[in-house]
């Protein structure tokens, strides 16, 4: 089992986009450990040639009739949103000011 | 009248709701009151809806004296785990990421509980984002055990669990992942019910691990649990993965309790070691008593079972990884700016607020997801996962074609002390080693109250679990032990509870409203 450092955490929550504290990444990094070391027996079991399952029962695509329904009114949606502004959730920059 | 309406069932109430010997007002008035009485103390709801409680409560009783045609449980209390969107009432999920959120929705399981009139008394505590088995993850601080205050109700659903064993609601609705409704039942002396995976729709239920999640009854009867069973159950057009067939007859089967020539199979990797004396010595009593009951004991062995909790903190991580990116910051719920950053990205706030907005044991779990999902260990982890869990579906299949339904203890020990496992995250999850093969393979499962075990006096759990739409023969075979226990016992268990009182208070007073398991673990109790 490949060991897992203390800047594979931090890559990690950087992908998982938590902003952990330097204290939060020590703590974490062991508790991790012992976790994927238990959890690593999965690689023990017959599992040679077995195949995966990802749902309880057989997913079958459900559709239904392409009929125009009554959805949410726009400001009942916008009243948990942290900010809105004209009828529009209202977000920090996605871009880069440069 | 000398009906406690506290202590009545639901299906007592329904009676009395049905032959006007009392109201539904009445009833919620004094659950409210027990409420005010004792949940200083319990912690069990996280917010309570006194005025919209009563103004349904008033509806149906309208209703009912106008002559019109109800449904049974009309008027009935409810109480509801924070993981179901309500409209119009607060849904945190146990966790500060959606402090305040009032959703715009309600869930088709609320729904359906307005649709039968049952009034909802408030909203439940549990481990943030079901992540847990004690409620000592809830970001609102943890919910005491009604039998010992120092203890845990269980979890996730440890809210729900307590509600009804405090006598604050007949009912209450909880969520199942990998045993968060039946082991806090087990913990606290009463019964729950994880329907087969598909039963009750998952629309505007919060997504922990998609493929594992279902809501199902929290009650103090087996008839209680099929009732409400049948009021939430069934197809819903809102939720791909609902099954479109009628519920199974759960209520019949409550009512008949036969279980004769049934076969009852043991499951031989869920009995025994690792299992606490008295929990195990009160199982082995409620299998003779099925036996006496005209049930034929079989044992099967489920070899696959031994890696259902490695594979089960694979799966449940990846998905919940997935499942908890909606929490961005955007749309709904917290918004926290880093410090020291100007004019911060989209990227910079989400990263702040998931920091500042979850607890630890939802990081722990999103990055241990994100791992088992990123490319190079994905076929180690989350893939081996995926082929033990057909395994274990494979056990079941097996061991069904010789037993009826399989039995074991719930959960190995009885209620542990506030703080015993939180420090040491593989102790707390083997906690959830009977309840979570059968959310692997979607199969239904109930625990129901096998008596107290002698080392401490505390509830122990009987678990049953069926084939997958099977659900009625849990309800046979629960009601069957049930008769026979509440026999032997001369009443039910939850009367052997400690007195909860205002008194109790005084004594709690410097717990009271703690945020964090450390200052529970301080207290004195009651």
């Amino acid at each position: 089992m490949a060991e897992l450092t203390r800047d594979d955490v931090a890559h990690l929550a950087g992908l998982a986009r938590i902003d952990l504290s330097d204290a939060e990444l020590d703590k974490m990094v062991g508790e991790l450990g012992i976790i994927l070391e238990s959890v690593a027996v999965v690689q023990q079991a017959p599992i040679e040639g077995v195949e995966p399952m990802s749902h309880p029962m057989p997913i079958v695509n459900v559709t239904r009739p392409d009929v125009v329904r009554p959805s949410l009114a726009a400001d009942a949606v916008l009243a948990g949103a942290p900010a809105a502004d004209q009828q529009r959730f209202s977000v920090p920059r996605i871009l880069d000011e440069d | 009248m000398t009906t406690d309406l506290t202590r009545a069932s639901a299906s007592e109430l329904a009676d009395l709701l049905a032959s006007g010997e009392t109201s539904s007002v009445e009833v919620t008035r004094a659950l409210l009151a027990r409420t005010h009485d004792v949940d200083t103390d319990v912690h069990a709801y996280l917010h309570v809806d006194h005025d919209g409680a009563l103004a349904s409560a008033r509806d149906v009783d309208e209703r009912r004296g106008r002559g019109e045609a109800l449904h049974q449980l009309a008027g009935v209390p409810i109480a509801v785990k924070d993981v179901l969107a309500t409209k119009g009432l607060p849904t945190t999920c146990g966790s500060k990421i959606l402090e305040g959120w009032v959703p715009p929705y309600d869930a088709t399981v609320v729904a359906r509980l307005r649709e039968a009139g049952m009034p909802i008394l408030g909203k439940t505590n549990m481990d943030e984002f079901a992540m847990g088995s004690s409620t000592e993850h809830s970001a609102y601080g943890p919910t005491r055990n009604p039998w010992d205050l120092d203890r845990i109700p269980g979890g996730s659903g440890g809210g729900s669990s307590a509600v009804v064993a405090s006598f604050q609601a007949p009912l209450a609705i909880g969520t199942d992942t990998g045993g968060s409704i039946r082991q806090p039942a087990a913990v606290t002396g009463t019964v729950g019910t994880k329907p087969t995976y598909g039963g009750v729709s998952r629309y505007g239920l919060v997504a922990l691990a998609s493929s594992l999640d279902q809501a199902g009854p929290c009650t103090r009867t087996v008839l209680d649990a099929a009732l409400l069973h049948e009021v939430i159950g069934g197809h819903d057009p809102m939720d791909s993965t609902s099954i479109d067939a009628p519920v199974p007859p759960v209520v019949e089967a409550a009512r008949r309790a036969d279980v004769k020539g049934m076969k009852i199979g043991i499951v031989r990797e869920l009995t025994g070691d690792g299992f606490q004396a008295g929990v195990q010595a009160r199982f082995d009593e409620s299998v003779q008593h099925l036996v006496d009951a005209g049930a034929e004991v079989v044992e099967v062995s489920c070899p696959s079972f031994t890696a259902a909790l490695a594979a089960y903190y694979l799966i449940l991580p990846s998905e919940a990884s997935s499942n908890l990116a909606k929490f961005d910051a955007m749309r709904f719920g917290l918004r926290v700016l880093p410090e020291g950053v100007d004019a911060p990205s989209a990227e910079q706030v989400m990263a702040a607020t998931r920091d500042a907005g979850f607890g630890d044991e939802v990081k722990r779990r999103i990055i241990l997801g994100t791992y088992a999902l990123s490319s190079g260990y994905y076929d180690a982890y989350y893939g081996s996962a995926q082929k033990v869990r057909r395994l274990i579906a494979d056990d079941f299949a097996r061991a069904f074609e010789t037993a009826d339904v399989l039995v074991s203890p719930t959960a190995p020990t009885t209620a542990f002390r506030f703080g015993d496992k939180i420090d040491d995250p593989m102790a707390m999850y083997l906690n959830d080693i009977a309840t979570i093969p059968a959310n692997l393979a979607g199969v239904p499962g109930m625990s129901l109250p096998s008596g107290l075990a002698d080392e401490d006096g505390l509830p122990a759990g009987f678990q049953i679990l069926a084939p997958a739409a099977a659900d009625d023969r849990l309800y046979a075979v629960g009601a069957a032990l049930e008769q026979r226990l509440l026999a032997s016992w001369g009443g039910p268990l939850l009367n052997r509870a400690p007195h909860l009182t205002n008194a109790s208070i005084a004594s709690a007073d410097a717990t009271a409203g703690a945020t964090t398991s450390a200052d529970v673990t301080k207290g004195e109790g009651a």
